[in-house]
């Protein structure tokens, strides 16, 4: 598309040995047929296969899908690197495609760095390429650059990945955590939690077993019809680490406003609140990572909610609370019981509670 | 969810709400000063906190945070001791999840991990033997806490790993006990409370009987109460009627979990396993007289105590902590003179802003509701 053309393809090197070993990050042969192997059949791009330094593109590509750049980058440390409803590469995909979307960019271009501990079968790394691969052509946006080191055993826990990615935004548009106002509503694009339970679920270290998959989605189609119908949105941003507690948490504070949600109205599917209860977690806290929280004018809410419902991935749209006039920085939340109470931000990480 | 939801009904809940109002209207005492009823239970704390029930009660009602919470009440010098034994070549040291962010005078637990010790979280200390068996060329301990509620289960595995002659497993044993507890509080000449929720978990091993001495002597009505919202309300309008007739009765709300008498097969292994220390010093309290169980001589061997040796410090708590006055209804949590400010939840100076069971983190993250208002 906007890459600029590259010399035709050339044979790929491969890789003969089972697992990978601190050779495979040495800068010779072995690493060049480890990245082939590996990384340019997965991602399967002349861009890639050129083997440059770096990626290249035409600005007046880019100048067509908008008038800003938006660039973003995050780490990707999941353990266990598979994990019902995903894995470590879909992760590092998703995320970053739904860093770039959120505000308000169509996402075009990622980069993968791979930090590897040796010892991981190569084709391991292969599965996981494999996924990060399908889950971008899925998006629709290109592997173009990458990196890969290994470290000796213990140095780094299997595999740790980081993406990059560059989007561009369309003129007029203009999101932000500063910009949700009293009146406004806030919406989710569905079930909350699935992602946090089904990682603690299948780290395996609680003897509980859950049929909870993770939520992990690419979610720029969704938030792109989210914003062709309710152009008035104030605010987007995917409700991951933290989850939805600490999303609204950075609003509220952001916009110096208050925010009061719902209990009875916030998405919760019984097996992650029956999980929560029996560890002692707050549901509110758990991660997401196919779950965008919305702030928009109550004159466009049911505009916003239609457009997410029409899509698979918004059909479970709920709008849960509003923005308020009250403290500012504070959010409250009504309980199903009537009574009200504080949605801190969480200090440290969630640890069960002993009894 | 099914039996969950039913007892976090809103329209019975207000119904209930309606119920407490009406007695409270009626009691006399009222017309000076607020009625105080202490929940002894973190998990009554949290349960409070988590759905707003505090701010649905009526102003007369005054509810007081109790000791029970078994991490706020941990002393620094424990922790220490848990962070030397963690810290020891070979040890795998295993831990509730929420023990392990309580500050000693050096690090916490956590700390400690980061540093290099092998600590880990477990939900059962039955995984922490598992964990002994798969290996054998480390030493496995098991950090014991909690009141009566958690006691039976580390007994049990206690009792298993002798059956099992595990060599390389055994417990540090803080369990803690609830009567001597109460009544300390009770004995307190700063005291001001009119009934007590008391702790449905450590009811359904112990039953009721080990408080009848609350009525008899102390003319204190409480409800032993379950930790579902409706619960904790119905308990509250229960200790309301027993002020308003003049009664002080020990009742049991919970008794869908609760027998009178207790779990038999519980308070036996209890009693195999376990004897009374002279004292026990409190985080907070200080040292209260039987409160804190060790291990017999019979188990010598998965005791960690005997196994390792430990400085056992008292470490006094911070002077500017005013966590006593609070734990007794003295004062409020936000009335303390660095809440919010030197003790916050990142940086907790006392106990009880350790857990989010304890009074004064629920307050900072939770609540704060009810107080703004009072105070605007």
């Amino acid at each position: 598309m906007t890459v600029i053309a590259r010399r035709a393809s050339r044979p790929l090197g491969r890789v003969s040995v089972p697992t990978v070993t601190l050779a495979h990050g040495g800068g010779g042969s072995a690493m060049k047929d480890l990245i082939d192997d590996v990384f340019v059949a997965a991602f399967d791009n002349a861009e890639l296969a050129a083997l440059e330094d770096q990626a290249r593109f035409v600005l007046a590509d880019l100048a067509r899908h908008g008038d800003r750049l938006a660039f973003t980058t995050d780490s990707f440390v999941v353990d266990p690197l598979f994990f019902p409803g995903g894995d470590i590469g879909k992760l590092a995909v998703c995320g970053t495609v739904n860093d770039l979307a959120v505000g308000g960019a169509r996402p075009l271009y990622l980069s993968c760095a791979v930090v590897i501990e040796e010892g991981l079968p190569v084709d391991t790394l292969r599965r996981i390429a494999g996924s990060m691969a399908q889950t971008a052509r899925v998006a629709g946006v290109e592997v173009v650059t990458g990196d890969t080191k290994v470290v000796q055993r213990g140095a780094c826990d299997k595999l740790f990945i980081t993406t990059t990615g560059i989007g561009v935004i369309r003129p007029g548009l203009d999101l932000g955590l500063h910009r949700a106002q009293p009146g406004d509503v806030v919406l989710v694009n569905g079930l909350l939690g699935d992602h946090g339970a089904a990682i603690l679920g299948a780290r395996g270290d609680m003897a509980l077993e859950t049929p909870i998959e993770s939520d992990c989605a690419a979610l720029h189609e969704l938030i792109a019809a989210l914003l062709a119908a309710a152009p008035g949105v104030r605010f987007i941003r995917d409700a991951t680490r933290g989850g939805l507690a600490t999303v609204l948490n950075e609003i509220a504070e952001a916009s110096r406003v208050a925010i009061e949600i719902d209990e009875a109205l916030t998405p919760l599917r019984d097996e992650v609140k029956g999980f929560c209860e029996i560890l002692g977690l707050d549901p509110l806290y758990l991660a997401n990572e196919g779950k965008i929280v919305v702030v928009a004018p109550a004159a466009e809410a049911e505009a916003a909610l239609a457009a997410l419902r029409a899509h698979p991935l918004g059909a479970g749209a709920c709008l849960i609370g509003e923005v308020g006039e009250g403290e500012a920085g504070r959010v409250t939340m009504n309980t199903v019981l009537g009574g009200r109470r504080i949605v801190d931000m969480l200090v440290g990480e969630q640890l069960p509670r002993i009894c | 969810m099914k039996y969950v939801d039913e007892f976090r009904d809103r329209d019975k809940a207000s119904a209930l709400v309606r119920e407490i109002e009406s007695l409270v209207a009626r009691i006399e005492v009222v017309k000076q000063r607020p009625i105080n009823i202490m929940e002894v239970c973190g998990g009554h704390t949290h349960s409070i906190f988590r759905y707003g029930i505090e701010g649905m009660l009526p102003e007369a009602i005054e509810l007081v945070h109790g000791p029970g919470c078994p991490v706020c009440v941990l002393p620094m010098g424990i922790v220490d001791d848990c962070v030397a034994i963690a810290e020891q070549p070979g040890v795998i040291f295993t831990t509730f999840g929420d023990a392990m962010r309580v500050p000693g005078t050096r690090k916490s637990l956590l700390q400690a991990k980061a540093e290099g010790a092998d600590v880990r979280m477990v939900y059962s200390p039955m995984d922490a033997l598992a964990l002994a068996r798969r290996n054998p060329e480390r030493e496995v301990v098991f950090f014991g806490i909690g009141f009566e509620t958690t006691m039976p289960s580390t007994a049990l595995t206690i009792l298993q790993a002798a059956s099992d002659g595990a060599a390389n497993f055994s417990v540090f044993c803080n369990h803690i006990t609830i009567v001597p507890t109460i009544k300390a509080i009770l004995d307190s000449p700063d005291l001001q409370l009119d009934g007590f929720l008391g702790p449905g978990h450590v009811s359904m091993v112990i039953g009721t009987a080990p408080y009848e001495f609350i009525s008899r002597h102390y003319r204190k009505p409480m409800v032993v109460a379950g930790f579902e919202p409706l619960d904790v309300l119905q308990s509250i309008w229960m200790v309301l009627k027993q002020i308003d007739e003049g009664r002080a009765e020990i009742e049991n709300q919970y008794s869908r979990v609760v027998l009178d008498a207790g779990n038999a097969a519980a308070l036996s292994a209890l009693s195999r396993v376990y004897e009374l220390r002279e004292f026990f010093e409190w985080r907070g309290l200080g040292s209260i007289d039987h409160s804190g169980v060790r291990i017999r001589s019979d188990y010598a061997r998965f005791d960690a105590e005997r196994k390792f040796t430990l400085r056992n410090a008292r470490i006094a708590d911070p002077k500017s902590c005013q966590c006593g006055e609070v734990l007794k209804g003295v004062i409020r949590p936000w009335q303390c003179k660095i809440f919010g400010t030197a003790c916050t939840p990142e940086t907790p100076v006392g106990a009880l802003m350790v857990s989010s069971e304890g009074a004064c983190a629920a307050y900072y993250q939770y609540g704060g509701i009810k107080k703004q208002a009072t105070l605007a």
